[in-house]
């Protein structure tokens, strides 16, 4: 089902959480609401969801407004970010409770909880509590729970965030491809930009309660509608005037039309790729990023006199 | 070993001498004690007070946890601190209040007496200053509980379509039950136990409004020491039973 929102304002006392936000997602589409802690992204979820009341906006899924039908009625599967396990019960009472409280029988919530207990490869655990479950396996017992009563919307706020490295990126990748296979309209809340980027089709960049940018993830890392998505999405370096990632530059030995002096002052290896802190003539910092092999062909070593020149500038205004 | 010693002192030594004076003239002497009509009737006026007063306060409790927990309203300060208003006042004062707002020159005495109704000196004032001085355990007991367990399970099962009601039965009060079992065993011992409120709205007739503990005074003051060490082992067992049957509730219930 589609999401439209339009422009939801919730107040919390004289702080603004959301700022008359309008966006719109389209059926089956895996969204990111992507933001530093605070910018209003997660009481956005909870706005769509029916958790938290807007002071003023409607929030429409499906074609149907549905800001002023109840939490409990909205068909929203919602997975919280600590899960928020049912602790007195079982996997299997969680991952059934919302059949159980609409009274499908017996055998056909069994059933069902088994096919989703495979879906999140959960199948050797109906009979364990929540307190012997990983945080990993936790998160996936959640998600079946909230995808057991087949939502029309799915909601996860921070689905990652209180998970290790490791966990994190598979399941990342587990997630993904949870989606091709289920085709629920997915949101998901994050302020980790190479998550937003790996997992969504669009991202919605948030800040201070406003939208600032809604677009792919090639959209918002190539052109940035602000100088906040720009720094918040990906690093970024002053060349003179222009904006740019430390990536997108050409480093030389020569000089070249456009290109700046600078000097060496460090190089930082990071495996697969160089990082070169320049100062400029001026004393104004300058960080590139380019290929260990371009950094031998080089020669690169700190004191040396480079020349860089930016070969694709971001659209932000500076 | 210390701190045992000290319990030694303050607790099982006066207990277990209790225990030993009643038996000291031989079991016959001590069940003839507790199964005259007056002993008989104390102990079942005492289990009516508690059977009445232990589910109000129960109830009670986990609604005023809940609302003073989960929602906002005005007074809730007042409302949270008023709860501790009978830990605060004397027992002998709540008795004195009840007299004063429900005997016969009290405010609703005359209402009251128009209507046959007899609050003083009789069994329904007892319960009043029984409610009033086991008030507090539940509520105190589960509001930390309750803070404990936030709300995000109570808002999973909303948008799992559960109603507030089922909400309430299938998660709430699973997550809070040993607050509140442990507030029904403290209300229930203080009720079991409570004398000095009892004492002054009962009147203190043997065999129509006497507890058990007002029945041991009773006995102390007619030099009955038998009878009164006996009714006060009637008095610890039923504690012990309160405190044995939340163990074994405990052990039932575990894990989790």
């Amino acid at each position: 089902m589609s999401i439209e929102v339009t422009a939801v304002r919730k107040t919390f006392g004289d702080f603004v959480a959301v700022d008359g936000v309008t966006f719109a997602v389209r059926d089956g589409s895996l969204t990111a609401l992507l933001g530093p802690s605070g910018s209003g992204k997660s009481t956005l979820l909870r706005l769509i969801a029916g958790l938290e009341a807007p002071d003023a906006g409607r929030v429409v899924i499906g074609g149907a407004d549905r800001t002023d039908t109840p939490a409990r009625n909205r068909d929203v599967g919602f997975v919280f970010q600590h899960y928020a396990p049912f602790k007195h019960m079982t996997v299997r009472d969680n991952v059934g409770f919302g059949l159980r409280i609409r009274k499908v029988p017996r055998d056909r919530i069994r059933a069902r909880v088994a096919e989703l207990l495979e879906l999140v490869h959960l199948e050797g655990y109906a009979d364990r509590y929540p307190s012997q479950l990983s945080g990993g396996q936790r998160q996936r017992m959640a998600l079946a729970r909230a995808l057991a009563v087949e939502p029309r919307v799915l909601l996860l706020d921070e689905p990652f965030g209180a998970l290790d490295a490791t966990v994190r990126k598979e399941l990342r990748a587990w997630l993904r491809r949870l989606h091709d296979e289920v085709h629920v309209t997915t949101i998901f809340v994050t302020h980790d930009q190479e998550e937003a980027m790996e997992v969504a089709e669009q991202i919605v960049v948030m800040n201070e309660g406003r939208i600032e940018q809604i677009g792919t993830p090639r959209d918002v890392y190539e052109r940035p509608a602000s100088e906040f998505v720009m720094g918040f999405v990906g690093p970024v370096t002053r060349v003179g005037d222009a904006a740019v990632r430390p990536h997108d530059l050409d480093v030389r030995t020569t000089p070249a039309a456009g290109a700046v002096e600078a000097m060496i002052e460090r190089v930082v290896h990071l495996g697969f790729e160089v990082r070169l802190e320049l100062v400029t003539g001026d004393g104004l910092p300058i960080s590139a990023q380019i290929t260990r092999q371009a950094a031998e062909e080089l020669e690169l070593r700190n004191g040396q006199i480079v020349y860089v020149r930016p070969n694709r500038l971001l659209r932000a205004v500076a | 070993m210390g701190a045992l010693g000290y319990l030694g002192l303050i607790l099982l030594g006066p207990v277990g001498l209790v225990f030993y004076r009643t038996f000291e003239h031989g079991l016959a002497a001590a069940w003839n004690s507790v199964t005259t009509p007056d002993a008989q009737h104390a102990f079942w006026l005492t289990v009516e007070l508690v059977a009445i007063s232990v589910p109000l306060n129960t109830i009670f409790g986990i609604a005023a946890a809940t609302a003073i927990v989960r929602h906002r309203f005005p007074g809730r300060r007042l409302f949270d601190s008023l709860l501790d208003l009978p830990f605060a006042v004397s027992p002998v004062v709540v008795g004195l209040a009840i007299v004063l707002v429900y005997g016969r020159k009290g405010w609703f005495g005359t209402w009251l007496a128009d209507h046959g109704i007899q609050v003083i000196f009789s069994v329904p004032g007892m319960v009043l200053a029984t409610i009033f001085v086991s008030l507090p355990f539940v509520v105190r007991e589960v509001i930390p509980v309750l803070r404990e367990i936030g709300t995000e399970q109570e808002e999973a099962a909303t948008t799992l379509g559960a109603s507030p009601f089922t909400t309430f039965r299938r998660i709430t009060l699973p997550a809070i039950r040993w607050g509140v079992v442990y507030g029904v065993v403290l209300t229930t011992a203080r009720a079991l136990g409570e004398f000095g409120a009892v004492s002054v709205v009962s009147g203190h007739v043997a065999g129509q409004t006497e507890t058990l503990t007002l029945h041991v005074q009773d006995r102390f003051e007619a030099f009955d020491l038998t009878g009164a060490y006996a009714a006060s082992v009637v008095l610890a067992l039923l504690a012990i039973a309160t405190l044995a049957s939340m163990t074994l509730l405990r052990r039932r219930g575990a894990p989790a």
